[in-house]
């Protein structure tokens, strides 16, 4: 009896035991919890202080966030085609993912960079890349559209890409596979000594945003990873980190790893844009697409460039040199000053600073410690500024804050470091859910940051969420950085996967936010201005459907004299003036997608009938308390039928 | 025999409340400083994984020749470095290889004000990367997480790192890991 009560008494106590300390533990998680939940909480009806553009990777898109609250507001299409909209579907915005290579409906997105007048965010546009068939998008910050593709010839995945100078100037694009220039056809053993590099500078027009391919330099045959622009005293240089100096061709992992350190490539770019400017340059015969949307016609269109103006280095002395950079660097990035130069080695333990004064010191002075192709490598010790014992791995990328601290993502061991400039002394390190790549601080990569919060993006989500198969959203967190320790406020998942991201004050971009397009000022070539426009015209067996759409009904809504084998264009006009009414347009058996129209604007679905019968068109977004009524009739007739084309409505 | 049971019930009260009290003390010292108190239990280390296949931690734990490295990582509080995505591959000093060692060696790097010393070394015997012992033969050195290198040599069919010879070798979900019969110590 004894035996079996002490056995009772000791079980019912480790359990309470265990379970009272697990109370314990969990309280005091929450109380953490509680006022971190606080600063994250943005009450129904307010709104966040920060919008962030997260790279979707992979999805080819951008997602928009807000801070801190960590909701996503909205997916802007930019590389793939979105059945959401009908971006990429619609005959006004196929054009965009025009290439040389053809219609290219997918990219990989990375590094959005928000364009600055004078070093600081100015709001006007954000930059993106497409890595996989080498692109660069320009998307309105008023709109949140994609207004602007324009592809990179001579280029092979465009990683260290899209970022923007000082006044937005340029807008670069990197390659990180060195490919033939031009392409040939030649042994890949023969790589080494044969293939370039091409660093793309595209001048972004002051006013409306437009890129134009100012100048190629073709570099050596090495991978350019990432860069950053000068700002401040070194404004007027770009940096680029490079990798696989060695130019291996098979087995990178390996043999990219052979010298103990690769370059950050320094551009004057002034001074071939100098150079350039006074009849320098080689144009070399080409092939790449620039595709606009003009915002008036609500329509892309494609033009194809045959030529662009490379540059040699050798030709431009004084304007390129090599900074000796230990253990492949992957981040490039330069402090609010200009005066550093951070390389993050990936393999590192340790974080490489140079110095911009130094460095122009070594060039005057001609300290060099070799070259690399007639490019002066700049002696290492003459121009390092210092390094950052870490005691973590694997670093990757820095943002700063405005008080002279730089925050870097170490992949390997899981967390965010802090750390002062000018001492490279560690201040605080904070784990991260898993194996962080990028991070962001709004501004923290321009002359201003705003540096309350930073954002890191994980690659590696594990038991961050409740788990959805094998395939998890990766997971972001959000630390307080405006104390001395960073401190973690919350968890969010992000959409596709986030290579880098912007972020600015949610008042520079909310009060300028366009509402409606107005209709009065629609110049869409298939327009229907006013609802007596509406109407259908045959032109051999393309058949186009001038179509008006307004809560709750569509001008037409019944249509006869269409026939099998016709191709058929609804152009269809919202003739909403009210903000965020849309309406959406789905046709049965349309083998595209939906389009979405805003108020104002026109679009145009094509559908090719292959069945005789009625078949039915409808509203897809909810738009009114007569949403469900919203629909129409198409009559489909034998291809030889002569039933003439007619339409109406209500009769 | 009631008076036994107080005692008992007493005694587990006690325990209880002097377990909670010190969960309770941490977790206030991890709000004043709450640089690496919260990351002791928690991170990818001690995910529930019974499906995927093992990493390079897991295979370490499940080795009963390695309980010495294992009480060493645990020291060190390197478990979550040992499960990233890496790849890593580990050079997993055996029992006897810390043994060999000038006697108090281990208890003292074993000692909490000595962990940097010991996490360091430990670092020195992992290297981002996942190759066979065949392919080792490649290399003429490693870069290691320490910062460190460590010469790459081949004797016959034996190729050893940093002067300690790869025993076996175990792949893992996330490297390998390289059974070595020596403690591979940094030059510093």
């Amino acid at each position: 009896m004894k035996h079996i009560l002490t056995r009772f008494f000791g079980i019912t106590f480790a359990v309470l035991l265990i379970t009272g300390c697990n109370n314990s533990n969990s309280q005091s998680n929450g109380a953490l919890g509680s006022s971190a939940a606080e600063k994250v909480y943005v009450a129904p009806g307010e709104q966040d202080d920060f919008y962030a553009f997260l790279s979707g990777g992979y999805s080819g898109n951008l997602t928009v966030y807000g801070l801190p609250s960590g909701r996503m507001f909205k997916e802007i299409p930019v590389f793939s085609q979105f059945p959401t909209s009908g971006y990429g579907y619609s005959e006004e915005t196929k054009p965009l993912l025009n290439t040389s290579f053809g219609f290219v409906p997918w990219d990989d997105l990375h590094h959005p960079d928000i364009s600055q007048t004078n070093g600081e965010l100015d709001g006007r546009w954000i930059f993106v890349n497409g890595n996989n068939t080498p692109r660069i998008a320009r998307i309105d910050l008023s709109t949140f559209e994609t207004s602007e593709i324009i592809e990179v010839p001579n280029c092979a995945g465009n990683h260290s890409s899209s970022y923007v100078t000082e006044n937005t100037e340029y807008v670069v694009a990197g390659t990180r596979f060195a490919v033939p220039v031009p392409q040939r056809d030649m042994s890949i053993k023969d790589k080494k000594g044969n293939f370039k590099g091409a660093l793309t500078f595209y001048k972004v027009d002051p006013e409306t945003g437009r890129m134009s391919l100012a100048f190629q330099v073709l570099m050596p045959g090495f991978d350019y990873d990432k860069a950053h622009p000068g700002r401040g005293n070194s404004h007027g240089w770009f940096f680029f980190t490079t990798y696989n100096t060695e130019e291996a061709n098979t087995l990178l992992e390996v043999n990219a790893s052979q010298n103990d350190k690769d370059f950050i490539a320094a551009v004057n770019w002034k001074k071939i844009e100098e150079f350039v400017a006074n009849g320098g340059g080689t144009k070399m015969p080409t092939s790449y697409m620039h595709n606009v949307y003009d915002e008036e016609t609500h329509t892309a269109t494609s033009t194809t460039i045959n030529e662009v103006l490379t540059v040699d280095p050798a030709d431009v002395a004084g304007a390129i040199y090599f900074l000796p950079t230990p253990k492949s660097p992957h981040g490039c990035d330069v402090d609010p000053s200009g005066e550093y130069i951070v390389g993050s080695g990936k393999l590192s333990a340790d974080v490489t600073v140079h110095s911009f004064t130094k460095m122009m010191d070594a060039i005057e002075n001609e300290k060099f410690s070799a070259d690399a192709y007639g490019i002066p490598v700049l002696d290492f010790e003459a121009i390092n500024a210092g390094s950052v014992k870490s005691g973590g791995l694997g670093p990757l990328h820095t943002e700063f804050d405005a008080n002279g601290n730089a925050y870097t993502t170490f992949f390997i061991s899981s967390e965010v470091v802090k750390w002062k400039l000018g001492t490279w002394e560690v201040l605080d390190r904070k784990p991260t859910f898993y194996s962080v790549g990028h991070l962001m601080i709004p501004g923290g990569n321009s002359r201003k940051p705003f540096g309350k919060y930073v954002v890191a993006m994980n690659k590696i989500t594990k038991d961050r969420y409740l788990p959805t198969g094998p395939e998890l959203e990766h997971s972001a967190q959000l630390y307080d950085i405006s104390g001395e320790k960073m401190e973690l406020l919350s968890d969010f998942p992000t959409h596709g996967e986030p290579h880098y991201a912007a972020g600015c004050p949610a008042e520079l971009l909310a009060p300028k936010s366009t509402k409606i397009y107005k209709l009065e000022e629609n110049k869409h070539k298939y327009v229907t201005p006013t609802p007596g426009d509406a109407r259908v015209e045959r032109n051999g067996n393309e058949v186009h459907v001038y179509m008006a759409m307004i809560r709750s009904h569509f001008t037409p809504d019944n249509i006869e004299g269409i026939k099998v084998g016709d191709k058929v264009f609804f152009h269809i006009t919202n003739h909403e003036q009210d903000f965020d009414v849309p309406h959406g347009f789905a046709m049965i058996g349309a083998n595209n997608s939906e389009v979405l129209i805003m108020p104002g604007q026109t679009k145009t679905l094509t559908w090719e009938p292959k069945r005789v019968g009625v078949w039915p068109f409808y509203c897809t977004d909810f738009c009114s308390a007569l949403h469900q009524e919203m629909q129409g009739y198409i009559r489909v007739s034998p291809s030889n039928s002569n039933i003439e084309l007619s339409w109406s409505l209500g009769e | 025999m009631k008076t036994n049971l107080k005692w008992i019930i007493g005694l587990f009260v006690l325990i209880l409340f002097m377990g909670c009290k010190n969960e309770a003390d941490t977790q206030n010292q991890s709000n004043e400083a709450p640089t690496e108190q919260k990351t002791e239990k928690s991170g990818q280390a001690f995910i529930k994984d019974d499906v995927g296949k093992p990493n390079v931690l897991q295979i370490a734990i499940g080795s009963k020749d390695h309980s010495t490295l294992v009480a060493a990582v645990q020291a060190a509080e390197l478990e979550n470095a040992l499960v990233n995505a890496g790849p890593l591959m580990v050079f997993a000093p055996v029992n006897a290889a810390f043994d060999a060692l000038p006697e108090g060696t281990v208890d003292n790097l074993l000692k909490p004000e000595n962990k940097d010393q010991l996490a360091h070394i430990l670092k020195h015997h992992v290297t981002p990367g996942n190759y066979s012992k065949d392919f080792l033969k490649k290399f003429k050195k490693l870069g290691q997480a320490s910062n460190g290198y460590v010469p790459v040599e081949v004797k016959g069919d034996d190729v050893f790192v940093g002067g300690a010879k790869i025993l076996a070798s175990v792949p893992a979900g996330n490297g390998i890991v390289h059974v070595v019969d020596k403690v591979i110590l940094p030059e510093e």
